[in-house]
């Protein structure tokens, strides 16, 4: 495989055809909104907490094949997950696309988001690939801060 | 190099850009349609920043030494050869900033300390236009905020031209600045600079012109202009990075307050107040980009020696070209004039169904480099109701057989996406 085909792997392309769990949905405990300074890509993202549960990702993107996939793959994996489960998951993520092609990612763990593997060695299409990921982050932390405020 | 004598032959003056011959990954030629980003360098001025720091190096205006005469020396010779390249009146309107973004800043934060006729406050407008890069764009707004004064601007047309229509309701009696681009990095408009300038005057407005991308690419006379200050950057006329030109008015240069305050820039220091020296160093605190000064002269000397009505009719024809290409491939859409009249050689460009950042992302691994994003014009963008784009930007080296390989490129990327 080349490295294009490598970036850019089909399960990519379908959720950047097809993305799941998209459009803005109530009801939501935070809403956030992450810019890509350099090249424009945003994310608004809500995240629906049930208890300990990631109960909802809804979101509303516009972007490269790249991060519209990396947030399509990343709401398949969060919802329905328990959120300290969920957060983990992020961080083996951030530690694949950080790896600069070499870690191993877990199959079991990552299921589609292995496919991102590839994003690793493209220094600049990193940030892509995170743009879901961090604007998740943010909105958990801001909906877990508001249930202590509680 | 002896292009001028020879007619314009882009194979010549190829072979004075080391860099163009570099092959990239899977042993792909270089096809570099980014220079509105960005150009390259000829030897001669790689030479001059080599030979600066070998032979000369030195601080300027201050050594009584050998070296720091030389030094000296070449760094006002670079200002007299920018100075003439543009047509200023004097060498002293020239001032060496470290970039167009900077000399663009220089004259909103001086008009934002001014006193008397210069002075801006509530009441007063600012006119910029929806085609501004980021950098004309900003420091209009901070000097609004910090003065109260009002920002206004140009509209665009469906083409991509300046809607002057409004020009009466535009530009008032309340206008203090009109800040426009000559040549839009985005869209590549040309603007009627002389024009905008006159009616500014008749209301007593100053101009300031972006010529970030129209130096470069046009023969320019700062003053048939009519514009009281033009910024623009040497490193996108094949000059190093780091150094910038900002020419002024001399009446304007000596009226308006410092800058930046520091060594260089005074006449006379006491502990109680300090006194400023005349322009340009008045405007030129601390210790300046020395060797890209000079570099920035030699890469002058070489586009004379082109010739700058070459350069353009060249940057023409390429632009011509390309735009047919970019017009023979379904589900692409230029922003912008369509035609190679009064444009620059920024085209950009959106494939229908696939992100701007894929098409470079595929683009790039055949060794064609564009910019895909904004390109620090989001209202221009937001203005045709996209978010990002694609850009090919030509320059004097630039060849057809390139054009042909990015137009060859945007069919492959359509074929990988399966939007063909």
């Amino acid at each position: 495989m080349n490295d294009l085909d490598t970036l850019y792997q089909e399960i990519i392309l379908d959720h950047y055809r097809s993305p799941h769990h998209a459009g803005l949905r109530e009801p939501y405990e935070a809403e956030t909104h992450h810019v890509n300074p350099t090249c424009g890509d945003e994310v608004t993202l809500r995240v629906h907490l049930d208890g300990d549960t990631v109960a909802d990702v809804s979101y509303d993107a516009e972007g490269c094949s790249i991060s519209q996939a990396a947030t399509s793959v990343m709401t398949d994996l969060v919802v329905g997950r328990q959120l300290t489960d969920a957060l983990s998951l992020h961080d083996e993520f951030l530690e694949l696309m950080q790896g600069r092609g070499t870690v191993e990612p877990d199959e079991d763990r990552l299921e589609d988001a292995v496919a991102f593997a590839g994003v690793a060695k493209f220094p600049t299409r990193i940030k892509c690939a995170l743009l879901g990921w961090m604007a998740w982050k943010d909105a958990v932390a801001r909906a877990t801060a508001g249930q202590e405020d509680r | 190099m002896n292009v001028a004598a020879a007619g314009y032959d882009v194979d010549l003056v190829r072979a004075d850009f080391p860099i163009l011959s570099r092959r990239l990954a899977d042993n792909h030629p270089l096809v570099y349609l980014d220079s509105a980003n960005t150009s390259h360098k000829p030897q001669v001025v790689i030479d001059a920043l080599s030979d600066h720091y070998r032979l000369h190096n030195s601080n300027v205006g201050r050594a009584v030494h050998q070296l720091g005469d030389a030094a000296t020396v070449a760094y006002e010779q670079a200002r007299a050869k920018v100075a003439g390249f543009v047509g200023a009146r004097e060498p002293a309107e020239v001032v060496f900033a470290k970039n167009a973004t900077e000399a663009l800043n220089l004259v909103a934060n001086v008009l934002s300390w001014a006193g008397g006729e210069d002075a801006v406050g509530p009441g007063d407008e600012v006119v910029i236009t929806e085609m501004e890069h980021h950098s004309n764009i900003v420091p209009w707004q901070l000097l609004c905020e910090r003065t109260g004064a009002t920002l206004r601007w140009f509209g665009l047309t469906d083409e991509g031209r300046l809607d002057l229509s409004d020009v009466g309701a535009v530009i008032t009696a309340r206008t203090k600045v009109v800040s426009v681009a000559w040549v839009s990095n985005m869209l590549g408009t040309v603007n009627p600079v002389a024009e905008i300038a006159r009616r500014a005057h008749e209301v007593g407005a100053l101009v300031v012109l972006d010529a970030s991308q129209a130096v470069p690419q046009l023969p320019v006379d700062v003053t048939a202009t009519g514009a009281d200050f033009v910024a623009f950057t040497g490193h996108k006329m094949i000059g190093p990075t780091g150094i910038g030109v900002l020419w002024g008015r001399r009446e304007l240069l000596d009226r308006l307050p410092p800058f930046l305050g520091g060594g260089s820039m005074i006449e006379t220091v006491r502990m109680e107040r300090s006194t400023w020296a005349p322009p340009p160093a008045k405007y030129e605190a601390g210790t300046p980009p020395i060797a890209q000064a000079i570099g920035l002269g030699v890469a002058v000397d070489y586009l004379a020696e082109l010739g700058m009505a070459a350069v353009a009719a060249h940057e023409q024809a390429i632009t011509a070209y390309a735009l047919e290409g970019l017009g023979t491939i379904g589900g692409v859409t230029v922003l912008g004039p369509t035609e190679a009249v009064d444009r620059g050689g920024a085209v950009s460009f959106v494939v229908d169904g696939v992100h701007p950042h894929d098409v470079s992302q595929v683009l790039d691994s055949f060794g064609v480099a564009v910019r895909a994003g904004h390109h620090c014009a989001k209202p221009a963008h937001a203005r045709f109701g996209v978010q990002s784009s694609t850009r090919a930007s030509a320059y004097l080296y630039t060849t057809k057989a390139e054009i042909d390989a990015l137009v060859d490129g945007i069919h492959r990327v359509r074929k990988f996406f399966k939007v063909a």
